[in-house]
């Protein structure tokens, strides 16, 4: 009978989809299980307390904790850096342009662009600008070159949410005689704090963790940087050259950095959300 | 009496791209009295609302022909700057609209970004705007919670504070009770009733109840054109148009 | 006070406009630097040799980058071929059938997931998926694999354009509005049915949308597919041999840049060929986009 066949399709259906949302499910906890397991065993204090003594790579004593302030630094500075440049962008062509504009079209199509380039690319194209300009590899040129890769990933999780925002609040703040400014960067910015922090959150992650832009600009050293013109160990390239030797020793370390590092993204990730709570407490959900 | 003109349109045309929305519409709304704009749905009721106070500029592809005088400026002038003529009318739509701050942020909103800082002054014009909203008592204990936890009808009472705390001429009202319980309704009209001393007002309503409890001059449009429009009490009980008898009568509508 | 807000709006609009127009700059400034760059190889070389010869030997001054460019798009394709079927049928499941608790929980999962750094996807990769490989290799193909292979870039790639594609299919699912498919229902549809010819339907354009995402994503990643797709340069047979990839290519070989000659010219070309591939796909998606718009 026609009907029992599509009941018996939808139950089909609705099996294979679960299974597969359960392996997705599945697959998160299977990463993070291998890399704790690998990693825990592996981890000790000095690993997080002191920096690279000679020989680290080969055996030696020491710990990764320049790579932990050198992610930290790039990520940080460039998120900032990325946040005002593509915060105004967004709101620009949100609010103040309206719905079917052209030069909003063209700049989400360069942002869509900007968001595909692979980070080895933008990697390539600071290493190529450094040598135009004669700089050497530095924290500064790690930094602007993590800008350029966070940056079309905070501009769409920003636009993401200002444009889920209701056009009924830029219109009643408009009827109250505001100008565009006003309107976006009084009462739009409120409406979607919690997702400009989560956006930022995120954008960090993604500079924390990334390792073929920093390859080529960033360098790699064995000390924290004293100014901003010196090169700077980065969390994922200590793990990946970690990972490169032949010393089980070595390797067994680069598990334990990797777990580090799994654990600050896994933070960020958890506090991303947190904060999104807490800032939702003046938002307009439904109309 | 002396009937004074606040909003005088001439010829106002609205087109959405190829669609005509108004028609050719020649009017005035007079002074400190309510009037109602009435007619069946996608006759252009809110499109001629919107004009009013240019919100009708934000919609894509619209083209506006004639001319729209408030107070002796033809607001359709190229170049003018929107936002003094919309600090002169205050805007109630039809979806209650908090902004995403606390019930006193909303209603400080206008006032503050008007240039005013003084948080006395700022908190005795809260407080007076909640009261002529009559929604004072209600929220006078929890001014800094967000606003967006009051109920329906306390939130369109909130817009309406925060549309008079910018200190406007005119009123405009877009099916202001339309999304309301029946006695968040009364209201909301009662308010109208008091309000009209000294505020223009003109309202968009699909109710004819509503037109005739709040009406003083009624406008009645069908497809975009300007049917008829007069004194309430003409144009309700006494209409000239066979359309609008038509609808009044409730044939159509 | 009027004219001074006035004022202020008007200069800020002018900044603003002025930072939007900074970001297409940068496109054309990175893809006019890189091309550049890249003089150096492309005076020498006809351009039909570059890219139609898969022989790779910088020492002796041969540069072919079809190994490359088939490895990429092969990795990239296989991932896609994996992850968009899953991907469609969790956001589905997450969208229509599952509770708002599990689509909350599942949501987070999959932001996690998509900020796991690459490196981490690798590592991962080593530890579980090529000795997974190696095994399938032996039963499956006579040879013996070592598990770096296409499979595994693959594989370890699809694990992480999942939460995009996911992510980007849940929202464009979640957007459509409750009546369009309480209408289907009214009609006597089953669930599935209202889904199946209204809803994914009227979801298509996300849907390609969000695979063109992932595929994008796919074809950057440098790290994760350089620790387990083996890095030799050929056009591989089977995919249980190793393949290796442009973006690989470039961070592996960033060291001995300078010490051969043309070696530098040839990586930024390699970066050239990436950045063009994203701006032409990208082009093409946007026209696509617009032609099922149009029809819908």
């Amino acid at each position: 009978m026609h009907k029992d066949k599509r009941f018996l399709e939808e139950k089909i259906i609705k099996g294979i989809m679960r299974f597969c949302a359960l392996l997705l499910a599945g697959l998160l906890i299977l990463i993070i299980v291998t890399i704790t397991v690998k990693g825990l065993s592996a981890l000790n204090i000095s690993m997080l307390i002191k920096t690279a003594k000679g020989g680290f790579y080969l055996g030696g004593e020491g710990g990764i904790l320049h790579a932990i302030i050198g992610s930290f630094c790039i990520a940080g500075g460039a998120t900032c850096l990325a946040f005002f440049i593509s915060t105004p962008i967004v709101l620009y062509i949100n609010v103040y342009r309206k719905k079917n504009s052209k030069l909003a079209e063209l700049i989400r199509f360069s942002f869509n662009v900007l968001w595909g380039i692979p980070s080895i690319v933008y990697g390539a194209f600071g290493f190529t600008c450094m040598l135009f300009l004669g700089l050497k590899a530095s924290l500064l040129a790690g930094i602007l070159v993590i800008t350029l890769v966070e940056l079309p990933i905070l501009a769409r999780g920003i636009d993401e949410v200002v444009q889920q925002v209701p056009i009924e609040i830029t219109q009643a703040a408009l009827c109250l005689g505001a100008t565009t400014g006003e309107t976006a960067w009084k009462v739009v910015i409120r409406q979607i704090l919690p997702g400009i922090m989560t956006a930022i959150l995120l954008a960090f992650g993604r500079g924390i963790g990334d390792a073929a832009a920093v390859l080529f600009t960033a360098g790699f050293s064995d000390y924290i940087p004293e100014s901003l013109m010196q090169p700077v160990a980065t969390l994922p390239l200590a793990i990946f050259f970690q990972l490169g030797t032949p010393f089980p020793a070595v390797q067994n370390r680069a598990y334990a950095s990797a777990f580090i590092l799994t654990l600050l993204v896994l933070s960020i990730s958890i506090t991303a959300r947190f904060f999104s709570r807490k800032l939702s407490r003046h938002r307009i959900d439904r109309l | 009496m002396q009937q004074q003109t606040h909003i005088e349109i001439k010829n106002l045309s609205v087109f959405y791209g190829d669609v005509t929305a108004l028609q050719n519409i020649t009017l005035t709304i007079p002074d400190k009295k309510i009037t109602v704009i009435i007619g069946p749905s996608g006759c252009g009721k809110t499109t001629l609302l919107k004009s009013f106070n240019r919100l009708i500029d934000l919609e894509v592809g619209v083209k506006i022909n004639g001319k729209i005088f408030v107070d002796k400026e033809n607001i359709f002038t190229p170049g003018l700057e929107p936002t003094h003529i919309r600090k002169k009318m205050g805007l109630l739509a039809q979806k209650p609209c908090p902004l995403p701050m606390s019930i006193f942020e909303n209603v400080a909103f206008g006032p503050r970004i008007h240039g005013l800082k003084n948080r006395k002054r700022l908190h005795g014009i809260v407080r007076y705007h909640l009261k002529q909203a009559g929604l004072w008592k209600e929220v006078k204990n929890r001014l800094h919670e967000p606003a967006s936890k009051l109920s329906i009808g306390q939130q369109q009472r909130l817009c309406l504070a925060r549309g008079l705390a910018v200190k406007p001429e005119i009123i405009l009202g877009d099916e202001p009770t339309s999304a309301l319980d029946p006695a968040s309704s009364k209201r909301i009209e009662e308010i109208f009733l008091m309000l009209k001393s000294r505020y223009t007002i003109v309202l968009v309503t699909h109710i004819l109840r509503q037109a005739k409890r709040l009406a003083d001059y009624i406008v009645f449009l069908y497809n975009g054109k300007l049917i008829e429009y007069g004194p309430a009490d003409s144009v309700l009980n006494n209409p000239q148009q066979t359309l609008t008898q038509e609808y009044i009568y409730g044939v159509v509508s | 006070m009027r004219g001074l807000r006035l004022f202020k709006n008007r200069i800020g609009t002018l900044l603003m406009k002025s930072l939007a127009f900074t970001v297409l700059l940068l496109l054309f400034v990175m893809g006019t630097g890189l091309f550049l760059r890249s003089q150096d190889l492309l005076a020498g070389k006809p351009i039909s040799d570059l890219l139609f010869s898969s022989s790779w030997h910088p020492s002796t001054g041969e540069f072919g980058y079809l190994a490359f460019i088939f490895g990429t798009l092969a990795v990239t394709l296989c991932a896609l071929l994996i992850a968009v079927p899953f991907s469609i049928c969790t956001a589905v499941y997450l969208s229509e059938y599952a509770k708002k608790r599990t689509r909350d929980f599942f949501k987070s999962v999959i932001d996690i997931l998509a900020s796991i750094p690459s490196v981490i996807f690798g590592l991962w990769g080593v530890l579980i998926i090529v000795p997974l490989v190696k095994e399938l290799g032996s039963i499956f193909s006579g040879a013996s694999s070592t598990g770096y292979s296409m499979l595994s870039a693959a594989i370890v790639l699809s694990v992480m354009i999942l939460p995009f594609i996911v992510h980007i299919v849940l929202e464009v699912l979640q957007a459509i509005s409750l009546s369009l498919r309480e209408a289907a229902l009214a009609m006597g549809a089953t669930y599935w049915q209202a889904i199946k010819y209204v809803v994914l339907r009227k979801a298509l354009p996300g849907i390609i949308a969000a695979c063109g995402l992932g595929l994008a994503r796919a074809f950057g990643e440098t790290m994760a597919v350089m620790m387990v797709a083996g890095n030799i340069a050929q056009i591989s047979s089977s995919p249980f041999e190793p393949t290796y990839t442009l973006p690989a290519l470039i961070a592996n070989n960033y060291g001995e840049m300078f010490s051969i000659p043309l070696y530098d010219s040839a990586l930024m070309f390699a970066a050239f060929i990436l950045f063009s591939i994203i701006l032409v796909f990208n082009i093409i998606s946007w026209v696509i986009l617009n032609r099922v718009k149009r029809r819908l």
